[in-house]
């Protein structure tokens, strides 16, 4: 559920028919619920956006823009002292990208919240696809504070120092980031997330999860396209209607009586053709909700992904390890099954003799000891994030059936918006043609 | 536009039964190919035949004619009736309904049955119930036009149809037409000159046509060849009647527009229709992957399906209803410039004897010849039903447009309470299980 600070009126409007709770089930931000220990310290808000331009990295002029970062002690309303200034930082989309890697890197085994679109897609024609564009922005805003506010309410993001150092340090905070190393981890991670390897046993539930996330992407990216489609066309018909407005004022000037009549009714068609811009706008919310959804797809993918890599991981540790103890019985035991160079060597050129066995001996063993342990680590590990993982994916899931459910009521009520204005429209009209 | 003197186009229903000629009693028609000796039984100011002779009822000069007019309207006001306000004391109902195929050796058409039910005398019978095909319309219109060419004749659908584009047979083409068919037999029943045509008794009653076609054609073309033969050129039309052909015009023009948007907004629907089958499909495929979802998206899936039907009647009913009495006005105006040019024809014919007769006057010292004096008459005959006929024709299409936009308004409105239905249970089921769910985690 977007956290609308700007426009929560947005999705109120026609909802007078529902009740206040019901109402208010649907503008407020589930998230507000489960209150996390930062989020009873501290309010934050985006409410601002503004367009800078500056020298970039190669010296070149460029025009971009900054938005406005807002935290508020929560105290203070409390205590009713609302005149304390809340403090406030700008940051550009780049610095939010690169806070959100640190938390792909940090918590592996977490569904990270997702940044609103980098560059607009599954636009309708009349949509504008610039990023400059006012409304492109303002929906940007809206989706940054959405994103701050599932990190904030998020029990285990929530507390991480990083995150609270870019609500509140504005310069100091990329240098910190830097510190903690994450960059390098990041350039594993993506070589690692684009690797092959096949895991022997995946996981059941893993696999379904991955197979499930790849079904959900793909709805939705289907959905967006036709949705834009739809909108095109809804587009085209509303404001055909708006050339009835012209020929009925052409045609009324040759009439007596039915002039006037006409006349207004032509007025009535121009308003009908003039509503779909608005109507349409307010869609695009709900294609934005649909839009969040689509990209937590890649950050749940990601979780499996780094669940495979690390099963896989284990599976060869413990392949290791076998392959070493075998090595130690084909030892002690003289006979050669697994192909070794020593072996060969000493079949070719004479045994070696009794010290240079056993001090290989020694050496394989530390290193089947130092493999056990290695096994188990990656077993603890892999037991810890498929503990970790799991939870945090049925949270995940929850949420998601949650929002989904309310994004799909608030577009039936904008539907109903519509219809309502439709019928408004058409019944005005109507009234005029009957005093033709 | 206010009409002239001779206000009273009214129905023959008052005259004493003497004097009127019982049209079915004069049903075989003469076979002379020259002037159809069509029978007025009405109060008609027409004292003249299409073709210029004169009716035994005979016609004085035209001052006296006037005067006999005048009479005669004096008469017929004594019930008070407006004749131009026929619904109120109708007595002639006519219905065009039950389409049914008829095939045969030679040909497949549609026949239409025609019912009719009337008080009036000069129908033998109070009810009627015969079959007529489209043949039988058209012939029965050129029998007005014939006869009464100084009146407007409504116009019927499009004759022709371009075969392997239309389907001559399909429901909703022969629904369409049995529409506009219903529809000009009921304005000519509603019109108080036409609907005492003998030929409209004919084709309401007789068991069988006696369509003499081929006499009908033949009396069209001895007609214009008269009309050519005359070839007379007329001087300056008088303004009440350029108006009339300035409005016609630019009527004519709007309504083509009208057309056009229409068929635009037709075609936008059709393809928004397209888009939201596939967009309503999206959401059902969705569902098929979600557990606690499934029955939202599904349901979401259902109502944009019932707006799609919603969106197809609404445009089904503009095709249906409003584009066909679109193009009718379309074709009405052409009946209408038709009348307007005929007037325009005697107008030019008398001007041109009038002419004529003056020159001849001039030298011979004769007086005013009778035939320059029956122009005389005919032209203002033709005058006064024109402008008769306009302000009916004016009143109607007022009444027309009226019904038409208003229907689609409704049509409209119908669409968007029917979406908004589907919407609002749509909800229900969706915070149903809000409801539920919210119980279940404060338990």
């Amino acid at each position: 559920m977007m956290a609308d600070s700007g426009s929560s009126e947005v999705a109120v409007i026609g909802n007078t028919d529902l009740t206040s709770s019901e109402s208010e089930s649907n503008t407020m931000n589930t998230m507000v619920e489960k209150e996390t220990a930062l989020l009873r310290r501290i309010e934050i808000s985006v409410p601002e956006a503004e367009k800078r331009t500056g020298k970039n990295t190669v010296n070149m002029q460029e025009t971009y823009t900054v938005y406005l970062i807002e935290t508020r002690p929560t105290e203070s309303v409390i205590e009713g002292d609302t005149s304390a200034a809340p403090d406030s930082l700008w940051r550009r989309y780049s610095e939010f990208e690169l806070l959100r890697t640190y938390l792909l890197v940090t918590y592996p085994y977490i569904v990270i919240p997702p940044l609103p679109e980098k560059r607009a897609e599954f636009v309708w024609h009349k949509l504008s696809a610039d990023n400059l564009d006012p409304d492109f922005v303002e929906r940007r805003r809206v989706g940054l504070e959405n994103f701050l506010l599932r990190v904030a309410s998020h029990h285990i993001l929530a507390d991480d120092e990083i995150f609270f150092r870019f609500l509140t340090e504005e310069k100091r905070w990329k240098e910190e980031v830097l510190v903690t190393g994450f960059q390098d981890k990041a350039d594993s991670r993506l070589k690692s997330l684009s690797a092959m390897f096949r895991v022997k046993n995946p996981d059941k539930q893993f696999t379904e999860l991955k197979h499930y996330s790849e079904e959900l992407n793909t709805a939705i990216s289907q959905l967006l396209r036709v949705r834009a489609r739809v909108a095109d066309r809804l587009y085209g018909v509303y404001k055909v209607h708006g050339n009835y407005g012209r020929v009925f004022s052409e045609w009324s000037a040759i009439e007596n009586e039915m002039g006037d009549g006409l006349q207004s009714a032509g007025h009535h068609m121009d308003t009908y053709a003039a509503s779909i811009d608005d109507i349409l706008e307010e869609e695009e919310h709900y294609a934005d909700q649909l839009k969040e959804y689509l990209f937590y797809t890649d950050a749940v993918r990601s979780v499996c992904r780094k669940h495979e890599l690390i099963q896989y991981e284990l599976e060869m540790a413990v392949q290791d390890l076998a392959n070493k103890k075998q090595q130690k019985e084909e030892l002690t035991s003289g006979t050669v099954r697994i192909f070794s160079l020593k072996g060969m060597t000493s079949k070719l050129f004479g045994q070696e003799s009794q010290e240079q066995r056993e001090s290989r001996l020694s050496a394989l063993q530390q290193s089947i000891e130092d493999g056990e342990d290695a096994v188990m680590e990656k077993n603890k590990e892999c037991r810890v994030f498929l503990q970790t993982a799991w939870k945090d994916i049925e949270r995940f899931k929850e949420q998601k059936d949650k929002d989904l459910r309310e994004a799909l009521i608030s577009y039936a009520i904008m539907q109903i918006s519509m219809c309502k204005k439709g019928i408004q429209v058409w019944s005005n009209a109507k009234e005029c043609f009957n005093k033709m | 536009m206010s009409v002239g003197a001779p206000r009273g186009l009214a129905s023959s229903g008052q005259k004493p039964i003497s004097e009127i000629l019982h049209p079915l009693g004069a049903a075989e028609e003469p076979l002379s190919p020259g002037p159809d000796v069509t029978v007025n039984v009405d109060g008609d100011k027409e004292a003249v035949l299409t073709n210029g002779t004169p009716v035994e009822t005979s016609s004085p000069a035209s001052a006296s004619s006037l005067f006999n007019r005048l009479q005669l309207d004096d008469d017929l006001e004594v019930d008070g009736r407006d004749p131009y306000i026929s619904t109120e004391t109708q007595d002639l109902f006519v219905t065009v309904d039950d389409p049914k195929k008829h095939v045969s050796t030679m040909e497949t058409y549609i026949t239409y049955r025609v019912s009719t039910k009337t008080t009036r005398i000069e129908f033998d019978l109070p009810e009627y119930c015969v079959r007529r095909r489209y043949q039988d319309f058209d012939w029965l219109r050129i029998k007005l036009e014939d006869s009464q060419p100084t009146h407007l004749i409504p116009p019927l659908p499009e004759k022709f149809v371009m075969k392997g584009v239309v389907d001559r047979f399909s429901e909703e083409f022969v629904e369409t037409r049995m529409k506009a068919l219903d529809k000009f037999l009921k304005r000519v029943a509603d019109h108080p000159v036409l609907s005492f045509n003998p030929h409209l008794n004919a084709f309401l009653a007789a068991k069988d046509l006696n369509k003499r076609q081929g006499l009908a054609l033949l009396t069209k073309v001895g007609e214009s060849v008269k009309h050519v033969a005359g070839g007379y050129k007329l001087r300056a039309r008088p303004a009440e009647f350029c108006a009339m052909g300035e409005y016609l015009d630019t009527f004519t023009q709007k309504l083509g527009t009208i057309d056009r948007i229409a068929q635009r907004i037709l075609k936008e629907q059709s393809e928004y229709l397209t888009e939201q089958r596939e967009y309503g499909s999206v959401y059902s495929s969705w569902a098929g992957s979600e557990e606690e979802l499934h029955r939202p998206l599904e349901g979401v899936a259902t109502t944009v399906s019932k707006c799609c039907c919603a969106m197809d009647d609404l445009s089904e009913n503009m095709s249906q209803d409003f584009l066909p009495v679109l193009r009718e006005y379309v074709l009405y105006v052409e009946s209408m410039k038709t009348v307007l040019r005929k007037r325009d024809q005697s107008q030019a014919e008398y001007e041109g004897r009038l002419e004529a007769a003056i020159l001849r006057r001039q030298e011979d010292k004769m007086p005013m010849p009778v035939e320059v004096e029956k122009c005389q008459d005919k032209v203002e005959c033709f005058n006064a039903d024109l402008k008769a006929d306009w302000e009916r024709w004016q009143s109607n299409k007022r009444q027309d447009f009226k019904q038409l936009l208003t229907g689609m308004a409704d049509k409209n409105i119908n669409y968007y309470e029917k979406c908004q239905a589907s919407w609002e249970s749509l909800i229900t089921l969706l915070q149903d299980k809000q409801t539920e769910d919210k119980r279940s985690e404060t338990n």
